[in-house]
């Protein structure tokens, strides 16, 4: 594997690590700001033998996505977030018939239309299903370029590993910010055997994929199949980053784009001395509730979105505190690293 | 003696749920005869539709996927271009092919794909209770047409095969009946093309079949294949379109 | 002379057999299976052509035919 680093952007990056993760289908719907991800997929995919459709809808992408993975191959679609709202659909039937897929959601300003704006208004959304039914997604969100390719490609050892959906949360500015990118790192593995797959029933019974259980009982038992799953999950997949935790006063906590700017902020505090700490949730679901529960610790926390308030729910429950602090602005924008080291000054007087 | 007549292998060996005289039956089977005549069991991969016919793949004796409502087609799509050495076709309903899926219908034929698309037009939602299906005739009494359905406002019977048949895409099209055991032998040949079509490479196929639905159209058995006869193939006429 | 052999179990009743029998040897039965059809019987008396028109429009897959 090549060690030299390339200038990519988030969208591009994404779309080569899944090449290079041996993505074999990939179907998407032009929306901005994730456009220059398709258009590398449509260069790049047929060169390396691999499968593009331009699809005729959102819905189309995602159902199509279900068609690949059915047939055993490693699979992604990729939209911005009203897109993301069509794909529920497929995504929540994807769930349901245990299908590994990848789900990039390089989200921009909502509800509705919105704006192309980058932001983060989709959290809710990603970490509780979005769709219909008892189900879940991991949900990994990068905060540089380098980590755009790395989450991707270990998004589809996950993803064939539990036979799950994994989404990849951006926003507009990390999907089209450029970084130098190094093309290696973690190996996604080789997909593993599929034998749940649709292949032609050569020397084997019929398979079947579906999410459909009428007889009594069977939805019961299919979906404490998908809860003991997600514990696994749970237990064993959760991620972040956390920057001085140890003495920290008042710990910041912010994913993706928002994070690389509280940590600026927090590196300027911390040189005026103050006792600031960062967590980065890199998996947001499952949620890393354990960075919160340290023994002994006495900080407050303050999240920081580009949307009004959405992970302060999963910060309050993971920390056991009642009160939780909130800087954040959505629909176009960013919370600066002025207004974050302002806030925190008047938070630790 | 000779065994003539007997359940293909491609067809497993159990009840359907359909009810009595429902053309489904009839076309589960004609298709699994032709698996087994092709000799393709092996190889060839179903995509259920959502409507009566959702547990399709419990009946056939080979690989198969749900699709969700109107989805059919892009599914298969994904499958048969990953697995061109596969035979992918789809089995779907009115409501499914013609209303909720159209735009998955459509731009499947528009591009070309190397499918085969058995279509069961009964001019009516079978499964939710009897609704008006986007190819109920015009007059035709339904759950939600209850004094019949009107072309203005309700919209008239869609001539999906007609409009497929314009694509350049689309390879054959030939709408057929159950109305006669002569006429389920016809339609055995046109399935039978239509997978030959998909063996040899030659794009997208689709077999519009006239089925009975007895009970919602509130007929005997007999009746209502009289009825596709009599009655609907004034709106849909028989024969090869493309 | 034919053969046709009725899976009465599996009869639905639809009696489109019945319809199509050009010797008109299929009549609907007296006696219900267990599904509580009214299951179709053949006319054990009749000659039967083994045209398998019956087991053409059969849609429960219940008719087989011997010549």
């Amino acid at each position: 594997m090549s060690e030299k680093r390339i200038l990519m952007s988030g969208n591009e990056a994404i779309a080569e690590g899944a090449i290079r993760a041996g993505c074999a289908f990939y179907a998407g719907y032009p929306i901005t700001p994730q456009n220059e991800l398709i258009a590398y997929m449509a260069k790049n995919m047929p060169k390396a033998g691999r499968v593009f459709i331009q699809a005729e809808s959102e819905l189309a992408a995602i159902n199509m996505v279900y068609g690949a993975s059915a047939a055993g191959f490693r699979a992604m679609t990729s939209s911005s977030s009203p897109g993301i709202s069509l794909k529920q659909e497929g995504i929540s039937y994807i769930s349901g018939a245990q299908l590994p897929a990848i789900i990039v959601n390089i989200m921009r300003g909502g509800p509705g239309l919105g704006n192309i704006a980058p932001a983060q208004s989709d959290y809710f959304q990603a970490t509780r299903g979005g769709g219909h039914g008892d189900y879940r997604l991991i949900v990994l969100a990068p905060a540089s370029v380098q980590e755009a390719y790395d989450l991707t490609r270990e998004g589809f050892a996950l993803a064939d590993k539990y036979r799950i959906a994994v989404m990849i949360l951006g926003d507009g500015v990390l999907g089209q910010m450029m970084e130098p990118v190094t093309l290696a790192g973690k190996n996604a593995g080789k997909p593993l055997p599929k034998r749940w797959a649709l292949t032609g029933c050569k020397d084997r019974k019929p398979n079947v994929v579906k999410s459909f259980f009428m007889a009594e009982g069977g939805l019961e038992k299919a979906n404490l199949d998908l809860q003991k799953k997600y514990k696994i999950i749970e237990k064993k997949e959760k991620r972040y980053e956390g920057l001085f935790l140890k003495d920290a006063e008042l710990i910041l906590v912010a994913y993706g784009t928002t994070a690389r700017i509280a940590k600026n902020a927090l590196f300027r505090l911390r040189g005026k001395g103050r006792k600031v700490g960062l967590i980065r949730p890199i998996s947001l679901w499952p949620f890393p509730a354990d960075a919160f529960r340290m023994p002994g610790r006495k900080a407050r926390y303050l999240t920081v979105e580009m949307s009004y308030g959405q992970m302060v729910e999963d910060v309050k429950l993971s920390s056991g505190c009642a009160e939780v602090d909130f800087l954040g602005r959505s629909g176009g924008g960013i919370p600066g690293e002025e207004e974050i080291v302002n806030k925190v000054n008047r938070m630790m007087i | 003696m000779k065994k003539i007549f007997t359940r293909p292998e491609a067809l497993k060996d159990a009840p359907n749920h359909y009810c009595p005289g429902c053309g489904h039956g009839i076309a589960h089977r004609l298709i699994a005869e032709i698996v087994d005549e092709t000799g393709i069991r092996e190889r060839v991969i179903g995509v259920a539709p959502v409507g009566c016919a959702v547990v399709a793949y419990d009946y056939w004796n080979f690989d198969c996927s749900e699709a969700a409502h109107g989805r059919a087609l892009a599914v298969a799509t994904a499958i048969k271009r990953l697995r061109p050495q596969n035979i992918v076709f789809t089995y779907q309903g009115d409501g499914d092919l013609a209303a909720i899926g159209t735009n998955e219908t459509i731009h499947a034929a528009n591009r070309g794909e190397n499918l085969t698309v058995i279509f069961i037009n009964n001019a009516i939602y079978g499964m939710t209770g009897g609704q008006m299906a986007p190819t109920t005739l015009v007059g035709q009494k339904t759950a939600t047409t209850p004094s019949g359905r009107e072309g203005k406002g309700h919209g008239y019977p869609l001539k999906i095969s007609e409009i497929l048949s314009l694509l350049p895409g689309v390879c054959y099209v030939e709408r057929v009946s159950f109305q006669d055991p002569q006429h389920v032998l016809k339609a055995k040949a046109a399935i039978k093309q239509a997978f030959l079509n998909q063996i040899k490479g030659q794009g997208f196929s689709l077999v519009e079949i006239l089925s009975p639905c007895p009970t919602y159209w509130g007929m005997s058995p007999k009746d209502a294949l009289d009825w596709t006869r009599d009655v609907m193939q004034k709106e849909f006429p028989l024969g090869k379109i493309k | 002379m034919a053969k046709v052999i009725i899976n009465r179990e599996r009869c639905k009743g639809c009696f489109l057999c019945v319809s199509v029998c050009p010797k008109r040897l299929i009549k609907k039965g007296s006696k219900l299976n267990k599904r509580g059809s009214n299951f179709v019987e053949i006319d054990p008396a009749g000659v039967c052509v083994g045209c398998a028109r019956c087991a053409i429009i059969c849609p429960d897959c219940c008719i087989e035919v011997y010549k």
